[in-house]
């Protein structure tokens, strides 16, 4: 998780997915990650009528397929353990190519790994469609409580400016010809980790007073009033709405 | 250790937000209190952009393996355990939003887990070690090494507990626990060594800074003239008595949650399949039919699978302590406040957090000590 | 016509008892732009932080156009008195250029469409009107000091106070900024430890050390006087002469 990922993740473009209100898409993603989990994971076609839906919605932001795909790694610890699970799961057992594999484990691990990819993937667009200060703006206007979208917002105008100091420290070390290669190098590591909280607290000190000496008093101002109208609303949540359509069949069927 | 999508089931997972939205709720208010209203948005702000980059910081274990701190003890024992809350919750947060990492419906599993779970036991734990330990900073390195410890396996356990309870797929828990505990105390081992490394060398250099060691601060020496003198008093200076008397309290309450703790792995020793009822008896009930067709999961447990049945009798045994501790504390906490409040500041508690501006400030924390006006 | 700023009798110490300022007493006219020179360790921080309130609790009082300084007034104070810490890093803690320019007049009350020409004007008069939407740490170090002044710039102040302008600019950045600053039409007063600069920008210099005021006048004849530059651990740089460039044309 470079900070380059910050910026890797979104991809530029104009599109009406990118066009959208943060907020909007943001809601719309959570309400279709909801419904995929919710789905019942034998209605096997649903998991593939959502995974039609995202491919849409890519299409329509011009995010490319590879891109897309290329993301998805960040899922692999938990292919892993998908890929166990017919081993160790309980209950009755199938003999697959000589290999004893419990049908609730293939269940489950067929169920994690559509799930999660689908989350995934959903998040993925997310990212990719939506620049960061447009994500914090939308999580102020779904109502998370403003001091935490004030520490996400501080985390991530500050995330690069720590990390850089991490990596100057780093530098600094490895010149000195002192390289970590095992446990005996702990102490140093540490102490520039302390050194590097120290450094960050103050610097959250020296915030303050800056903020404080242009008029804070408690609460961030408002600077941007984005109103919404009804077609943008619709139109985000059109990928939910298909969604809870294919999950309302799943369950029927 | 991300919880993706699809791993615990909806019902759950919608659980799991709910107790972390009213976690995060109470650590909103108390991280005003231990940052000061004002300074609570920059200051929480930087220090999760330090668990952020932290996270980054990679340890080299051997043969080009390395771990990286989770930072959820770190955080609770340098900023205190509401700000670790904020912090650690809303580095998930991002993670989830800008990586990708973690699932969206999964956020309240995750949040719950690594950032409510580590940060607590590792506070509550630490704070009552630094309580019977002597006031000595390598006391609270020691403290820090065994909060960390602790923190990351009982997050793990409180995992398997969610798994148990909104599962997706049927693994035995007791498979489950010993996959998760097993390697968690693993990362738990690097996590603490870290940890109190780190806690160590902030201690060294600004021990002001460290919230959980407030009050183990030596009384500042000015030279006046030649002779030392003893800094005029700005905070509140611990009574002997009442602090004798306080050790004695958290040390009988670490003692009775351990006896407890002990009386619950029996029990639970003797009733292996506790957790696993649990699980069938909510998490799958929708999926009845399936497993009524399926051999039930659970009905040969007790029988063939007795390492799983001493390790649930373990690890509930472990899942005791957590949950005794914090509720004592809980209680304690509440009633001591309570009683510091009738008596006004008579004996203010040595951690109170609702003041930070009236610890003595040390030289280096100029700013912050001075900024009493606005 | 009131001083700008008008300090006296400015004592204060830390509450860990470190004493900084001795008795501080000093006044700026409306339009002048102040060097205020001192060794490290004098208290020039100590007084900036004094200048809007942040510190408080002294003795001693600190004037604004007329405003004391103090709890009663403390949002206009701090309104009228724009400083520029020296790491931009720290003053730009908005996600974007625009909007960390806006949060002091936002702050302030100003919204929609007289809050944005604030922003426009501001940036315009730094030369940074281009890079509104930027994140700040997209910007180089000269660029980001530029939207230092200009988020200070955009709450229209009485008083300028820069803290270190000129620390790790490049020299075409730091004569951008000499630029910039000259163009102001507004007081400043000047922290630093770049004589060159002082001598460069402002006709009038202050010398703190030790927490008092030694010395008060012409930035020129301060600079030349050997003996009170040593006495107050101040040097200039190798080769420079402060007598030579003493009659640079641009001085007001």
């Amino acid at each position: 998780m470079g900070s380059g990922h910050v910026h890797r993740l979104y991809r530029h473009a104009h599109s009406p997915v990118h066009a959208l209100p943060p907020h909007t898409k943001l809601a719309a993603v959570l309400a279709f990650v909801v419904v995929v989990v919710s789905t019942p994971r034998e209605a096997m076609w649903a998991f593939g009528a959502y995974a039609v839906l995202l491919g849409l919605v890519a299409y329509a932001a011009r995010v490319p397929a590879g891109f897309l795909l290329g993301r998805l790694l960040i899922e692999v610890p938990f292919v892993a353990f998908a890929v166990l699970m017919p081993f160790v799961a309980e209950g009755e057992r199938v003999e697959v190519l000589g290999l004893s594999l419990s049908v609730n484990g293939l269940w489950g691990a067929w169920n994690v790994l559509a799930k999660g990819t689908l989350g995934v993937a959903a998040s993925v667009l997310l990212a990719a469609t939506t620049e960061l200060r447009e994500l914090l703006l939308g999580l102020q206007r779904l109502r998370l409580p403003p001091l935490l979208v004030q520490i996400a917002s501080f985390m991530i105008r500050y995330g690069d400016v720590i990390t850089d100091e991490m990596r100057r420290m780093r530098i600094a070390r490895e010149s000195r010809g002192f390289e970590a290669r095992g446990l005996r190098h702990w102490g140093v590591l540490a102490k520039s980790a302390g050194a590097l909280f120290i450094r960050s607290y103050e610097r959250g000190e020296r915030v303050h007073l800056a903020m404080l000496s242009r008029g804070y008093a408690g609460s961030m101002p408002v600077i941007d009033e984005v109103t919404v109208s009804r077609a943008q609303w619709s139109y985000a949540l059109a990928l939910p709405s298909a969604a809870l359509v294919v999950c309302v069949l799943g369950w029927v069927l | 250790m991300h919880v993706p999508d699809g791993f615990i089931n909806a019902p759950v997972s919608a659980a799991t937000a709910v107790v972390a939205a009213g976690a995060i709720a109470v650590s909103l208010r108390g991280a005003r209190r231990e940052l000061g209203s004002e300074r609570a948005a920059p200051l929480a702000g930087l220090v999760a952009a330090f668990v952020f980059a932290v996270q980054m910081l990679n340890f080299p274990v051997a043969g080009g393996t390395s771990g990286h701190l989770l930072g959820g003890a770190l955080a609770a024992i340098l900023v205190g355990p509401y700000t670790g809350v904020l912090c650690v919750s809303v580095v998930l947060l991002m993670q989830a939003i800008l990586f990708a990492d973690g699932g969206l419906t999964a956020l309240g599993v995750n949040i719950t887990c690594m950032a409510i779970v580590t940060t607590v036991v590792a506070y509550v734990l630490f704070r009552g070690l630094v309580k019977v330990l002597p006031r000595t900073r390598r006391s609270v390195t020691a403290a820090s090494f065994v909060a960390a410890l602790v923190s990351v396996p009982a997050s793990a356990i409180a995992f398997t507990l969610i798994y148990a309870i909104g599962g997706t797929a049927d693994v035995s828990i007791g498979r489950v626990a010993t996959a998760m505990v097993g390697v968690h105390l693993l990362i738990g081992l690097g996590e603490a060594v870290i940890t109190a490394l780190t806690v160590g060398a902030v201690l060294a250099v600004r021990p002001d800074l460290v919230y959980g060691a407030r009050g183990l601060e030596q009384r500042l020496k000015l030279r006046v003239n030649g002779e030392l003198v003893d800094a005029p008093d700005t905070g509140p200076v611990p009574v002997p008595a009442a602090a004798r008397s306080r050790r004695t309290v958290w040390i009988a309450g670490l003692m009775t949650s351990l006896v407890l703790a002990g009386f619950v792995s029996f029990y639970a020793s003797a009733d292996p399949d506790g957790l696993e009822r649990v699980a069938a008896d909510h998490g799958i009930a929708e999926r009845a039919e399936e497993h009524a067709a399926a051999d039930s999961p659970l009905a040969d447990y007790g029988v063939k699978d007795v390492e799983g049945a001493r390790l649930s009798g373990g690890l509930a045994g472990v899942i005791g302590v957590g949950l005794t501790v914090v509720a004592g504390t809980g209680v304690f906490w509440v009633v001591r406040r309570r009683r510091s409040g009738e008596t006004s500041d008579a004996a203010p508690p040595v951690n109170k957090p609702s003041d930070p501006d009236t610890d003595t400030a040390p030289p280096a924390n100029k700013h912050a000590g001075a900024d009493t006006d606005v | 016509m009131t001083a700008s700023l008008e300090v006296s009798g400015l004592a204060f110490a830390y509450p860990d008892g470190h004493q900084a300022l001795f008795g501080v007493g000093f006044s700026i006219a409306r339009g002048e732009r102040v060097a205020l020179l001192g060794p490290n360790g004098a208290g020039k921080t100590t007084l900036v932080l004094h200048l809007n309130g942040i510190l408080t609790g002294g003795t001693g009082t600190v004037t604004v156009a007329g405003l004391p300084v103090g709890k009663r007034y403390m949002a206009e104070i701090r309104r009228r008195v724009g400083i520029v810490f020296q790491d931009p890093d720290d003053q730009l803690f908005m996600p974007t250029v625009r909007e960390d320019v806006a949060f002091g007049p936002a702050a302030a009350g100003l919204r929609g469409q007289e809050l944005e020409e604030r922003v426009d004007r501001a940036l315009a008069l730094v030369g940074m009107a281009g890079f509104k939407d930027r994140p700040p740490h997209h910007l180089s170090f000269g660029q980001r000091r530029r939207v230092a002044v200009a988020t200070v710039l955009a709450m229209e102040p009485e008083i300028l106070v820069l803290d270190e302008p000129s620390s790790n600019l490049d020299p075409a950045s730091r004569r951008e900024l000499a630029d910039i600053l000259r163009s102001l039409d507004v007081t400043v007063l000047m922290v630093t430890h770049d004589l060159p600069y002082a001598l460069e920008l402002c006709p009038r210099a202050l010398i703190l050390s030790d927490g008092v005021i030694a010395a008060d006048g012409p930035t020129a004849d301060l600079l030349a006087d050997d003996a009170l530059m040593r006495a107050h651990r101040l040097e200039l740089p190798f080769g420079f002469d402060p007598r030579s460039v003493a009659a640079t044309p641009d001085r007001p």
